[in-house]
């Protein structure tokens, strides 16, 4: 079983509503049952509403699994990094620090790293992920690219970030502006950036959903 | 230049996981007196637990040089023999050892059925391994004390220990020992296999050579043992040469697949405790401070070390700015956050120059 090749995990942070649909339907998945792998961030609670979900981009080259001492963290042949190996995990925390997107969770009490597995039990037989299927302002989507071209006609994917001298490659592509020059996401546009030191707060005003195209 | 047919690291592995293996030959040789209590039956297994050594050293060996575990492997036990907290470690690594490896608390809180399972196999292998090697190896071995037949005397390593009556309450349950062991492993392996075939996570995430086939191979190794103790005190000695060749096979795959699959986390699993010792250190040290939000979120110990082990793998997370000089030391809330940031940046930019 694997997740069939024609099928993609988008995000588009700006369009979260803050709704927490996502966090309770992934505490629902059978590979971490009963905790939600999903970060639902405010920005900046005194000066903006915006909420963003944040899952496992599932990078190419995993920086968490590279950190890991106990070699306990592996990448399925289709491109889903897995939560860590029960059996080898020592919950040194490498993963959490190390990750550059912010994913893996420690579950202190277990000894254990877990982190969002893009519901491999579901996407390796064909079938969403269970954030996907709940989200109601397409904030996270699932689904081909035809789809989403047709759904996103202001958008494009872009799957590169560079993070200083490093650039990642990920298997979940991130939505950005068709017109946009930006051949990649660099998170130093965003590090210092805050809603509060703005008139126009960055993600706000990015907010503006195209409606599905009704036939 | 041409390449050296094999990369250093694996020199160094095979040359520990020779010197290992050979140490335990020289062990053997010793501990049996010249092989005078070797018994020339068990001979399979010594060789398969050779192979075992060398191949676990080697694997260990390899493992311990990645630039991570190696790092953390040295800081381990740096924590551990800090000067002022040696007798405190002491302690603490007593009272880990005994949450986390003998009542394997961690395990549990899991889930019951992991807890319970691993629990069961865990003490049937350590009881089966405790009797079995010493005998295998001719380190202990059993003979008639005081010129009778009514008591046994151990001998380990070729000295005298205690003695005991061979129908005693205590004969019985030392001579069935691998008996009860492989009623531990039994149940175990049931309740894992279980779980293995009702739980949809484990349905989607298993493989057959990383979690069934250990499973099976201790079933093999317990039901082919218990067969030969029902074979020799119910049936004569049935089917014996045939049970006792199907069991010796069994032992050896496991004993030579220990160092490729599953079984080999048992050797990795311990360095759970040198990394709580680093932890320890890392809490009563100075605390890191994200560059973004100012608040700590890390030993400052990790997060140096993590710099270090960053830049020998090869990543590049440094930043040519006045603010930060390494994505590490930004927190990973401000991680989440600065990523979404930039693209709603990208849109802000976009609607600055569209229409």
């Amino acid at each position: 079983m694997a997740i069939p090749e024609n099928k993609y995990f988008f995000i588009d942070p700006h369009r979260c509503i803050g709704c927490q649909s996502c966090v309770q339907a992934c505490s629902e998945c059978d590979t971490h049952k009963g905790k939600s792998m999903i970060h639902l961030e405010t920005v900046d609670r005194l000066q903006s509403p915006q909420t963003l979900p944040v899952i496992c981009m599932h990078c190419d080259s995993p920086t968490c699994a590279e950190v890991c001492p106990a070699d306990a963290i592996k990448r399925t042949e289709d491109g889903v990094v897995q939560s860590a190996r029960k059996p080898r995990c020592i919950a040194c925390n490498n993963c959490v620090l190390a990750c550059p997107f912010g994913v893996p969770k420690m579950e202190t009490s277990m000894d254990l790293m877990m982190k969002c597995d893009m519901c491999y039990d579901r996407t390796s037989i064909g079938k969403k992920p269970m954030c996907a299927t709940v989200c109601p302002s397409g904030a996270l989507h699932y689904g081909t690219l035809s789809e989403i071209e047709e759904l996103r006609p202001r958008s494009r994917t872009n799957n590169e970030f560079r993070f200083g001298g490093q650039t990642i490659r990920t298997k979940v592509q991130m939505m950005v502006p068709r017109q946009s020059p930006a051949t990649h996401l660099d998170v130093a546009d965003g590090m210092f950036e805050s809603p509060a030191d703005e008139a126009d707060d960055a993600m706000l005003s990015g907010a503006v959903f195209e409606l599905p195209t009704v036939q | 230049m041409k390449s050296p047919l094999l990369p250093r690291e694996s020199l160094i592995a095979g040359a520990y996981g020779l010197g290992a293996m050979l140490i335990l030959a020289a062990l053997i040789v010793l501990g049996s007196r010249q092989l005078s209590h070797f018994d020339a039956a068990l001979v399979g297994y010594t060789f398969a637990s050779l192979f075992a050594m060398f191949g676990i050293v080697y694997r260990y060996s390899m493992w311990l040089q990645r630039p991570p575990t190696a790092l953390y492997w040295r800081r381990g036990w740096q924590a551990f023999f800090t000067r002022r907290g040696r007798a405190r470690n002491v302690g603490l690594m007593f009272r880990r050892l005994f949450s986390s490896f003998a009542l394997n608390i961690f395990i549990w809180r899991r889930n019951w059925l992991r807890g319970a399972a691993h629990w069961l196999i865990m003490w049937g292998c350590v009881l089966a391994a405790a009797i079995t090697f010493p005998l295998v190896f001719g380190w202990v071995h059993f003979e008639f004390a005081d010129g009778s037949f009514e008591r046994y005397r151990a001998n380990i390593f070729g000295f005298s220990t205690f003695s005991f009556e061979t129908d005693s309450l205590l004969g019985f349950l030392i001579f069935h020992g691998l008996v009860w062991a492989s009623f531990l492993v039994i149940a175990g392996v049931m309740l894992a296999m279980r779980r293995r075939m009702r739980s949809h996570d484990a349905l989607a995430l298993q493989r057959f050579g990383e979690d069934l086939l250990p499973l099976i191979m201790l079933f093999a190794v317990s039901i082919t043992g218990l067969m030969l103790v029902v074979s020799y005190s119910w049936m004569d000695g049935f089917a014996y040469e045939f049970l006792s060749i199907t069991h010796a096979a069994t032992v050896i795959f496991t004993l030579l697949w220990m160092p490729f699959g599953k079984f080999f986390h048992i050797f990795q699993r311990p360095a759970q405790l040198g990394v709580a010792f680093y932890k320890d250190a890392g809490q009563r040290g100075q605390q890191a401070i994200c560059v973004r939000c100012e608040q700590p979120y890390a030993s400052q110990l990790q997060v140096d070390d993590l710099i270090e082990v960053q830049r020998r793998l090869g990543y590049r997370y440094e930043f040519v700015t006045d603010r930060v000089d390494h994505y590490q030391r930004v927190c990973p809330r401000c991680r989440r956050i600065s990523m979404a940031l930039s693209q709603g940046k990208l849109w802000q930019e976009s609607h600055g120059t569209a229409s």
